[in-house]
């Protein structure tokens, strides 16, 4: 009998023991896996064509090629510059310097192996680290190449791609790190940033600001009339960026499961929403609904779930995406005459302030009471507070590096082309080629 | 020999065409051209922004004939392209000093 309990009790402790090896090493699901890939390239595919294209056909056709080459190419910059030292200083521990960025520990990838693993949002759910490597770069790559839109048509193509490289180091990584990283100030706050409201989009918005201020106006704005060249590009693009922004929102769940679905869902709902209050004030105001507008509406939309996508529930999502569409036209054409700044695309408009919008929101609809799924220790007014301390923090910390960074350039190399190229048109002057022949 | 210029309504090209063709016209050349008369512009709204587009899109159709048809194309191409409203376009009638066939050498009428 004593034998018998003896052995009971052997098996259960190597049990236990066998327990505890297998939560040590927990093996990435081959489902997770996967949709951390697909999330992946669908936001390859929000940037090149997707975003590309967006701003494409934004454009003059005499800066059409310029636009496309900024957008790829700086994706592709960045690409690099993330698997050499920005995923470390993003995602590593910074020791005393922790709260604001990582160190160099990873950098190359040193140590980061097909079996290493990532932490999911749920205990003992981890995927390939490699899958977090390759899925945050995409994020780095398109909030850099977002900055384009308000630089358009008269930017230097070597200045773009110098800031590119600096803002990327100085403003990207240590706002992701502060928002994401444990450890990070806005992280251990309790900012709720779930697909990147303010790392992506308040971040990149106000470089743009910053930039289209200092570069100044284009040449002829306010007297030359400029239209979009080409607006099925754009519905292109922004059809591309809606698909693209399921990988992006629902991908930053790390783990297929329900939130995931969530998350898809709101990107849809929100989105329709944001479309819907565009087109009908702007109906109401300018008489007509145009197409524009639709698909501005529609990005603003994705731009306010973004930080929400997979806190709040869909009526809440359905709330923000309408917000962010009706403040945003307000944005475009109100808010940006008071500015008196020639952004041309609108990046601020559109995604600094639809990301200030969703930060914010985010802090009222992930309330249980309606229908977000609420965070421990919730209140709103303390999460609203906590919230726009984040949007401070992205705003003005974006705003200083970006301004420093333009300045700097500008009394090195020079921010924008000559005059006379610049009514030449960079497609010819900066890069030796047109989109159209006759 | 006449060259007649008509600047017309875009979509009344394939009336004219019929109408002078049965006329025993031959030839004409034909351009898209934009430009301004008494009408007025139009806007378009970009996010809000206000262009105010001067020039609307017409057809411009040219055709080279001997001066004893003029009166009666001219006044065909006029009947199936008014419209009574304002911006229906213009016909120019001007000489034509010398004309020259390229394949075969031919000039004056006979080129036209």
């Amino acid at each position: 009998m004593i034998k018998i309990c003896t052995a009971a009790l052997m098996l259960l402790a190597s049990f236990g023991s066998a327990l505890a090896t297998a939560e040590e090493l927990a093996v990435p699901e081959k489902g997770d896996t996967t949709w951390m890939m697909v999330s992946t390239l669908l936001v390859i595919l929000m940037t090149v064509p997707g975003l590309a294209l967006f701003y494409g056909g934004l454009v003059r056709s005499k800066n059409m090629l310029s636009v496309l080459t900024q957008v790829f190419s700086i994706f592709c910059l960045i690409s690099i510059l993330w698997v050499i030292y920005g995923y470390s200083l993003a995602f590593g521990d910074g020791g005393s310097f922790n709260w604001m960025i990582g160190d160099l520990s990873k950098a190359f990838l040193a140590g980061v192996t097909p079996e290493s693993t990532a932490a999911t949002f749920t205990d003992g759910v981890v995927i390939p680290e490699l899958a977090f490597v390759a899925f945050q770069l995409t994020f780095g790559g398109i909030t850099t190449a977002l900055i384009v839109g308000g630089l358009a048509e008269r930017i230097k193509f070597s200045a773009l791609l110098v800031f590119s490289a600096l803002w990327f180091t100085f403003s990207y990584l240590p706002i992701a790190h502060m928002v994401w990283a444990t450890g990070g100030f806005l992280f251990e706050k309790g900012d709720l940033d779930f697909a990147g409201g303010t790392v992506v989009h308040i971040n990149a918005g106000v470089a743009a600001l910053v930039g289209a201020l200092v570069l100044g106006k284009r040449v002829g704005f306010g007297r030359d009339p400029m239209p979009p060249h080409n607006l099925p590009f754009t519905l292109i693009g922004a059809s591309l960026l809606w698909v693209g922004w399921f990988g992006f929102n629902a991908g930053s769940n790390l783990e297929a499961n329900g939130f995931a679905v969530l998350a898809l869902l709101n990107t849809i709902v929100a989105t329709a929403a944001g479309a819907l209050g565009w087109m009908f004030v702007e109906w109401l105001t300018s008489k007509k609904p145009s197409l524009l507008g639709v698909v501005s509406g529609a990005i603003s939309g994705l731009v306010a779930i973004t930080p929400a996508a997979g806190l709040v529930g869909p009526m809440g999502a359905i709330a923000l995406g309408l917000l962010g569409g009706v403040i945003c036209l307000w944005a475009v054409t109100g808010l940006k005459k008071m500015l008196g700044v020639d952004e041309s695309l609108d990046v601020f408009g559109i995604h600094g302030i639809g990301g200030i919008v969703g930060a914010i929101g985010t802090g009222v609809f992930v309330s249980p009471a309606l229908g977000g799924v609420g965070v421990d220790d919730y209140a709103m007014g303390a999460q609203v507070l906590t919230q726009t301390i984040g949007v401070l923090v992205a705003v003005g910390w974006s705003g200083t590096v970006s301004f420093v960074l333009f300045k700097l350039i500008d009394l090195v190399i020079g921010l924008r082309v000559k005059e006379e190229e610049e009514r030449e048109g960079l497609d010819t002057v900066s890069h030796g080629e047109r989109a159209y022949t006759n | 020999m006449k060259l007649v210029t008509a600047i017309i309504r875009t979509h009344k090209l394939a009336d004219l065409e019929l109408a002078v063709a049965l006329l025993g016209v031959q030839g004409m050349t034909v351009t898209e051209v934009s430009g301004y008369g008494v009408q007025d512009g139009h806007d378009e709204f970009y996010r809000g922004t206000q262009i105010t587009v001067e020039s609307v899109p017409r057809i411009q159709v040219q055709i080279a004939i001997d001066s004893a048809f003029v009166e009666p194309v001219v006044e065909a191409i006029a009947n199936v392209t008014r419209t009574g409203k304002i911006g229906d376009g213009r016909i120019f009638v001007t000489a034509i000093e010398q004309a020259i066939r390229i394949r075969t050498g031919e000039t004056g009428v006979a080129a036209t």
